[in-house]
């Protein structure tokens, strides 16, 4: 279950990402910009993508867990699911 | 894009103008910008230029346009005007008599409005002392005309001065006329109610009248000296009723018509200046024109017939079209006969560089601009730039509320930026931050998106998906242990469910150990994207070597250095996401530390550990051995197969040389074709004769590169840890301020505390802008511009170009802006 979810996740972003980075530049009309816009697309895809992954990674697998003071987890048992 | 990636093409040219037409064709010219000229006279001293004397009279026109901008103050609408310099000098010396009349006919009223005081105030000096006498000298006939003649018959002659004197002077006045005169004069003064004004220095001041009487004519002219040396003003005193009533009487009609002629003479002048200042602007800018025009005249220099003048302009290639059309422009307008025309010429000086930023990317390309203008046609970092610095400023800000607040702040900016009043400012500070308005719109932007990963909003976490880790499961496996903290273990069923789809999970932000877990995470995370970077900026430079046609450089400089590169920082990364991916809480207890490995592998020791996977000592010695070679490689390559080639052409040339005359002078020729190709395709052969020094020289740099390059590495790579420490320095000051701020008023009891969180919030949102936004943000920003301008760049930017700037004429600087004229 939990890795479904995660795989769904994982394809998800990437899709997202990867239209914005190589779907959506074909679209750009031509023009004196269509360089600039196509170079910032790309990137920002790129960059935005990296950003996400390590994040996604880094909790992939934790080595340990938070360390809640006993108010917090009375709050956490009752609100949160 | 192309134009913004790499620069535009230039060519140098020869302009040949006629004399007749040279001053329309350089206006035509300057209008549309397209071109930069050369120095042709560089030897010759600013004052010795032909053009001397015109330049000389634009200033004179300068001058007298200041002076009239000083005495005007207001804007205008365009007019044309001809003939300039005379209707400026007539408007001076009109404007001057004026002035000088009006300054005449004010001093006059002011002596007149001063005599009227005088009059009304002894007056009542007078219908004092006249009591006064009257019981001292009671022989006096009682009539109340006062008859000073009378005092006569005591044998002594009285006299009476009158006049004013400024207050400030009056006791030390009184004082020296009592020392001089002991006893035979009499002072009566009083002050005057209004302010009159000073004629010396323009301001309002008080004056007192005063009166005195003396006997005897030595003590009048004493007393006349002194006032004299006290500047009083002094006005003849009537001697008796009917002549004062007289005089009093012509001072107010004399005063009236003063009045009038003066309020004529304010109304002409203002009617002078408003016409002169309808055209003042056109002017302002024309005369500016013209003294460019001279300036750029004096650059050219006049060809072997006397009857053309020859300029040198570097003009960009696509626009050589443009130029001559402007040329022919200009021939037309003077009505020449003979047109100017344009030629390109061969060159092996290097041209400036033009890239042609819109408003949109010239915020970046100015960044970039600031370390250093890029050589001719190198690649440029700003198309690049564009994205990467707002992120790496993000990933060091990252922060949703705060980013939020710079995206809006920007975007009003944008939204606003063709508000004059917002565009000429002059305040520095205000236009540095307009200038930016787009670099800020991105960085807000990207902030927004990395404070949604970082999980952080004013301190505080989103919950959008809910929590992977889960409190519930730790009861079911009852490991309460009756502590004050307790760690959620992952290894028990049910506590961790999975990573949050969107960033940093939210519990995080309740958890004690938060910054044991986010440090690491930040830490590798700033590593990743630091070596991401640089082999960013390694890869760039294989364009510099394909276009400059140097394609040795690819294999004997780019290839080692990004072998280097990736064997050892490349394996680092991969070690990371290998760890993140590998090992679980289950292996919690043997889980390795990275930078262990990673020493271990230069030292070439791995038996202390146990290996991350099989055949791990196998690869990491493939790996240094790779990189270590690589280093010899950098280092000797380039100079060496740089002395091959010059061996080889030496030879080559010395052969051709020792042949007969005849083909010497081929050889000659051919040498010069070759060196000609060389040029154009931009590799640096040396001279022959001096190859031995060329040789050392090569050598020497590229061992600077390569010490360079090598530690650059790895200290390059530590310095990307910055995007780890601002990133953590901006959460805990916001943590700080919402704890220490927010929290106390949120804490209070409802009542009082709907009033006291009025000014609880005002001094949060105070901070968060002053310390938060602006100090965080510009702080961040420098980082992020040092990582580009030295990390990033130093792979392949040299940025030691010149920037190509045209003769136009809205470039020129103006001394009028001061005065607020434009």
């Amino acid at each position: 279950m939990a890795e479904l979810s995660f795989v769904i996740t994982m394809s998800v972003v990437t899709l997202f990402w990867a239209i914005v980075g190589g779907i959506v530049p074909l679209f750009i009309p031509k023009g004196p910009n269509r360089g600039v816009i196509v170079t910032m697309l790309v990137l920002t895809s790129v960059c935005c993508y990296l950003f996400w992954l390590i994040a996604i990674l880094a909790q992939l697998n934790p080595l340990f867990g938070p360390s809640l003071s006993t108010d917090a987890i009375w709050y956490l048992r009752y609100h949160w699911p | 894009m192309d134009s913004l990636l790499r620069g535009e093409e230039l060519c140098l040219a020869q302009l040949f103008l006629q004399s007749g037409s040279a001053y329309d064709c350089i206006s035509e010219l300057g209008e549309l910008g397209l071109v930069e000229f050369r120095d042709l006279n560089p030897s010759v001293n600013a004052f010795q230029r032909k053009h001397v004397n015109e330049i000389k009279n634009c200033e004179e026109m300068e001058r007298i346009l200041g002076e009239l901008a000083s005495t005007l103050s207001f804007c205008c609408n365009h007019r044309v005007s001809v003939c300039l310099q005379e209707q400026l000098q007539r408007l001076e010396v009109e404007l001057g008599e004026v002035t000088r009349n009006k300054e005449k006919l004010q001093k006059n009223l002011l002596e007149l409005r001063e005599y009227t005081h005088m009059l009304r105030i002894t007056h009542s000096f007078v219908q004092r002392t006249s009591e006064v006498s009257y019981e001292e000298f009671p022989f006096l006939e009682k009539d109340t005309v006062m008859d000073y003649s009378s005092m006569q018959r005591l044998g002594a002659k009285l006299g009476f001065i009158s006049g004013l004197i400024q207050r400030a002077k009056i006791e030390a006045f009184e004082r020296m006329l009592w020392r001089v005169c002991k006893g035979y004069t009499i002072l009566s003064y009083a002050e005057v109610d209004e302010y009159l004004e000073d004629p010396e220095t323009g301001e309002p001041s008080k004056s007192i009248v005063f009166l005195i009487s003396y006997w005897g004519e030595q003590i009048g002219q004493k007393v006349k000296k002194i006032s004299d040396c006290y500047h009083c003003h002094l006005y003849p005193y009537p001697t008796n009723n009917d002549e004062r009533n007289d005089v009093v009487e012509g001072l107010k009609t004399r005063i009236q018509d003063l009045h009038t002629v003066l309020h004529r003479t304010e109304d002409y002048l203002r009617q002078v200046l408003m016409k002169a200042s309808e055209s003042v602007y056109t002017w302002v800018i024309q005369v500016k024109k013209i003294k460019a025009i001279y300036y750029i005249l004096n650059l050219c220099s006049l060809d072997v017939t006397n009857k053309c003048l020859i300029a040198e302009v570097w003009c960009p290639v696509n626009d050589i079209a443009n130029l001559r059309r402007a040329l022919e422009e200009g021939s037309r307008k003077s009505g020449a006969t003979v047109p100017s025309f344009v030629n390109r010429i061969p060159t092996s000086d290097t041209p400036p560089s033009l890239i042609r930023t819109n408003k949109f990317t010239s915020g970046f390309q100015g960044i970039v601009d600031a370390y250093g203008v890029g050589n001719y046609r190198e690649v440029n970092p700003a198309p690049f730039t564009i994205i990467t610095f707002p992120f790496l400023f993000a990933v060091m800000f990252g922060d949703l509320g705060h980013g939020l607040i710079m995206a809006l702040f920007a975007f009003w900016m944008v939204l606003y930026e063709n508000n004059r009043k917002l565009k000429n400012t002059r305040n520095e500070i205000w236009n540095t931050f307009f200038e930016g308005r787009y670099i800020i719109l991105m960085m807000g932007l990207f902030s927004i998106y990395t404070g949604l990963i970082y999980n952080d909003c004013f301190s505080k976490s989103l919950n959008i998906f809910g929590s992977g880790w889960s409190v519930k499961a730790m009861f079911t496996a009852e490991m309460w242990n009756g502590n004050r903290f307790l760690t959620l273990d992952p290894n028990v069923t049910g506590v961790f469910k999975g990573p949050y789809p969107l960033g940093i999970d939210p519990i995080w932000n309740l958890a004690t150990n938060r910054l044991t877990f986010l440090n690491s995470y930040k830490m590798k995370m700033s590593v990743i994207i630091g070596i991401i970077h640089m082999s960013f900026g390694v890869i760039l430079s294989t364009y510099n070597h394909l276009h400059f046609r140097k394609k040795h450089n690819l294999y004997l400089v780019f290839l080692p250095e990004l072998l280097f590169l990736l064997c050892l920082f490349g394996y680092l990364v991969f070690m990371i996401f290998y760890k993140w991916l590998v090992f679980s809480a289950k292996d919690s207890r043997e889980a390795p530390s990275i930078l262990i490995h990673f020493i271990n592998m230069f030292l070439m020791q791995g038996d202390g550990v146990p290996p991350l996977y099989p055949g791990q000592t196998g690869l990491q010695i493939f790996l240094v051995v790779i990189a270590v070679l690589s280093v010899p490689v950098l280092l000797l390559g380039k100079p060496i197969y740089l002395n091959w080639l010059h061996n080889g052409s030496q030879r080559l040339g010395m052969y051709r040389v020792r042949g007969y005359e005849r083909v010497r002078r081929n050889s000659e020729e051919e040498l010069y074709l070759m060196r000609a190709n060389d040029m154009e395709e931009g590799s640096s052969h040396s001279d022959l004769s001096s190859s031995g020094d060329h040789e050392a020289e090569e050598f020497l740099h590229q061992a600077i590169h390569t010490i360079e390059y090598c530690l650059g590495c790895v200290s390059n790579t530590a310095s990307y840890l910055r995007l780890w420490a601002l990133s953590l320095a901006h959460a805990q000051l916001s943590d700080v301020l919402w704890a220490m701020v927010m929290r106390v008023g949120l804490r209070m009891d409802t009542r009082l505390g709907v009033l006291f969180l009025v000014p609880v919030f005002s001094l949060f949102a105070v901070l968060t802008v002053s310390i938060l936004l602006v100090m965080e943000g510009l702080s961040a920003f420098l980082h992020a511009l040092r990582l580009h301008w030295v990390e990033f760049q130093n792979k392949f930017y040299s940025g030691t170009g010149v920037k190509f700037s045209p003769f136009s004429f809205s470039l020129l600087p103006s001394s009028f802006e001061h005065d607020g004229l434009l």
